[in-house]
């Protein structure tokens, strides 16, 4: 890392909402050592060039998760981000770098984006907060310290909003609850303590902007200066409501996921249509005929273009190769438990970037009673 | 060279011009596929978050089917197989007391997966194993003129540790660099990396399809005559839905949309007939019009 002081250009996002002009760029340069921040960058320029900046920022070291910006294209934290770095990272090595407001948010001026509008109040939507199970304790409750550690992940959350800022499905569904709050969710599903899991679950898979409305576009977690993984989490929750608490939702999402592994089952490759009608409760289904309806006339041209064939619709060509694959699934999905590993407690065994010497077996098996760990996961470093 | 194939699902199912294209454009490669014809499923990630460990199993069954041939490394036409494959190996090679419990399930098949297996798609073999030099070299009909749009498929490119993309391998720029190497012009557009918004199709028809048509329409606006990409999956929701597409964003997009063998085997001399393109529900006019134009001035 450069220890001199370099000049570096940086193009910043300005708007004024009451000046009534539009959003525009403007270049600054500055000069500071490549190993300062963003966020330093931003700061010096607010102090001796242009003192209408905005920008929110409080702790400067990636704890209070205030100053959530995008920096050439992605989301992170202004203070948690190397002047250098960034330069290496413009666009077309133009070492020029870019500062704007976080998506998905309303901006309020300049970097400024006002996270009570989208951020909170979906955070506010899934119940962030512990619901006993039992009375109040005289003192605090103990739980096993093992049975905890797998919401150690969602409790790294500092809520910057980067997740929420580049979430794709909240780009074209902004009811989407989102990545950081679904996150937030499965910090108290994954509780032990907490007494509303299965009406946690059953709530955020029936909300149609819920569990289920997200597209798996992996955005949150590349997105998070913290390693929560939030789309995991979501992976998490869907698996706890449909996989253990056999939760049934209007929005197809257990159905699907169903019909998908079932079709998988049946004839080892997916057999795409059967997989639609049978997400929709089968092809005689009433709620399947709309689906199949709306979607005739590509089927119609799909099937003039021969791109599909009478004989692939109906028949499952692929089959009979796959006779004994039905074995595989039931020894696993008949376990009394389903076995989870999850990298991020469990760490890597030797040879893996992130060693831990000795790790031994680190998987979770979890009922529906929440979680039971029968093989204990660890953090990282962390002593037995 | 020789290679474990594993072609998906979906190339054999709704796009079967993706398998048939790839074997069409194999050994004008020198690439030799040894087709895994027992291998299941990857789960597409739909079976990860059913069952975390039965989509490890099955994976695990297709790298034990890969490393029982004498592929130089396993190959695959599909960001959707990519990236669920990736993130499956990733638990499999981290941690050996759980692989030994998956390769326990396996054993009834006499199957055993060893950890460490190369599974790469077509993009990344292009660039990584035969070389953009290589490749330039056995062009026969550069790509002039023709405006492609990249669109990769969120798993292909997300997340970037995972999939090993750094500033050694940016994966995240080989599909640029392709279209660059058959001659092409790559046109840059909002939707690059984004998401087509199938996974949601049954869920959320409408955010599902406003995904696909948003795309679809920068990169209408960016003057594109086609897209390519290597997700079967997403030419499922921008090419066969795309009619439906269009009623959801309420405009008229037309916009072909390539599976990545047919944009090579177009640029190494085959014809867009013979790389499957009219089984598309979008009719790549554009590009087949452009194929009549480039063999005309030849003769």
């Amino acid at each position: 890392m450069i220890k001199s002081p370099l000049q570096y250009t940086l193009r910043l996002r300005r708007f004024n909402p009451e000046s009534g002009e539009m959003p525009y760029w403007q270049d600054f340069k500055v000069e500071l050592e490549g190993h300062r921040s963003v966020l330093d960058a931003i700061l010096k320029l607010r102090d001796e060039v242009d003192g209408s900046i905005g920008i929110r920022c409080s702790c400067r070291q990636a704890i209070c998760g205030s100053c959530g910006v995008r920096i050439n294209d992605k989301p992170g934290l202004a203070c948690h981000t190397h002047l250098e770095r960034a330069a290496q990272a413009a666009r077309e090595g133009s070492r020029v770098i870019q500062v704007e407001p976080m998506g998905n948010m309303p901006v309020m001026k300049d970097l400024i984006v006002d996270m009570d509008a989208v951020h909170w109040k979906k955070v506010h939507r899934v119940t962030p907060w512990l619901i006993n199970r039992q009375p109040t304790p005289e003192r605090e409750h103990i739980v096993p310290r093992q049975s905890m550690i797998d919401v150690t992940q969602t409790m790294a959350c500092i809520q910057c909003g980067a997740c929420v800022s580049d979430c794709l499905s909240m780009e074209v569904d902004p009811e989407f609850i989102g990545p950081a709050a679904l996150a937030k969710a499965y910090r108290f599903v994954g509780d032990p303590r907490d007494a509303w899991h299965y009406e946690r679950l059953k709530d955020l898979s029936e909300d149609p902007h819920g569990l289920y409305d997200c597209s798996h576009c992996w955005m949150c977690i590349d997105a998070c200066p913290k390693g929560v993984a939030p789309m995991s989490q979501i992976m998490r929750l869907r698996r706890l409501a449909g996989s253990d608490h056999h939760i049934e939702d209007h929005n197809n999402g257990h159905r699907h996921e169903h019909a998908f592994t079932e079709n998988i089952r049946r004839n080892g490759l997916l057999h795409e249509a059967d997989v639609l009608p049978d997400s929709y409760g089968g092809k005689l289904n009433p709620r399947a005929v709309p689906v199949l309806l709306y979607s005739l006339p590509v089927i119609l041209r799909a099937l003039a273009r021969r791109k599909i064939t009478f004989g692939n619709a109906l028949l499952h060509p692929h089959r009979r190769r796959f006779k004994g694959l039905h074995r595989l699934f039931d020894s696993i999905q008949r376990r009394e438990s389903r076995y989870e590993l999850n990298l991020y407690v469990s760490g890597y065994d030797s040879g893996e970037p992130a060693e831990v010497a000795g790790s031994g077996p680190a998987m979770v098996a979890t009922g529906a009673s929440g979680l039971d760990t029968t093989h204990a996961p660890r953090r990282q470093g962390e002593d037995r | 060279m020789r290679v474990a194939y594993w072609p998906g699902c979906v190339s054999r199912g709704f796009t079967p011009e993706l398998h048939g294209s790839m074997a069409k454009v194999a050994p004008l490669l020198d690439i030799e596929l040894i087709e895994l014809d027992r291998a299941a499923c990857c789960g597409a990630g739909v079976i990860a978050e059913h069952n975390q460990e039965l989509a490890d199993t099955l994976n695990a069954r297709t790298f034990a089917l890969a490393q029982q041939t004498d592929g130089e490394l396993m190959m695959n036409i599909c960001s959707t197989c990519q990236g669920a494959q990736t993130e499956c190996q990733q638990r499999l090679d981290a941690n050996d007391a759980y692989r030994d419990h998956v390769n326990a399930t396996l054993a009834g098949e006499d199957l055993r997966y060893e950890r460490g297996l190369t599974n790469k798609n077509f993009l990344w073999l292009l660039v990584e194993e035969i070389g953009l030099a290589a490749l330039q070299a056995k062009v026969a009909r550069p790509l002039s003129n023709l405006r492609v749009g990249p669109f990769y498929g969120c798993y292909i490119v997300r997340p970037m540790d995972q999939l090993a993309i750094d500033d050694e391998h940016p994966r995240h720029r080989y599909l640029q660099w392709v279209i660059e190497a058959l001659g092409g012009t790559v046109v840059d557009y909002a939707g690059v990396y984004k998401c087509c918004g199938f996974p949601i199709i049954t869920m959320n028809r409408d955010a599902s399809l406003r995904q696909a048509g948003r795309h679809l329409g920068d990169a209408l606006d960016a003057d594109a005559d086609c897209l390519v990409t290597p997700c079967p999956l997403c030419h499922l929701n921008l090419d066969l839905q795309q009619p439906l597409a269009e009623r959801v964003v309420g405009r008229k997009l037309g916009m072909p949309v390539l599976h990545l063998p047919q944009l090579v085997g177009l640029a190494l001399g085959l014809e867009p007939r013979q790389l499957g393109m009219s089984k598309h529900i979008v009719r790549p006019a554009s590009v087949i019009d452009w194929a009549t134009a480039v063999i005309g001035a030849s003769t």
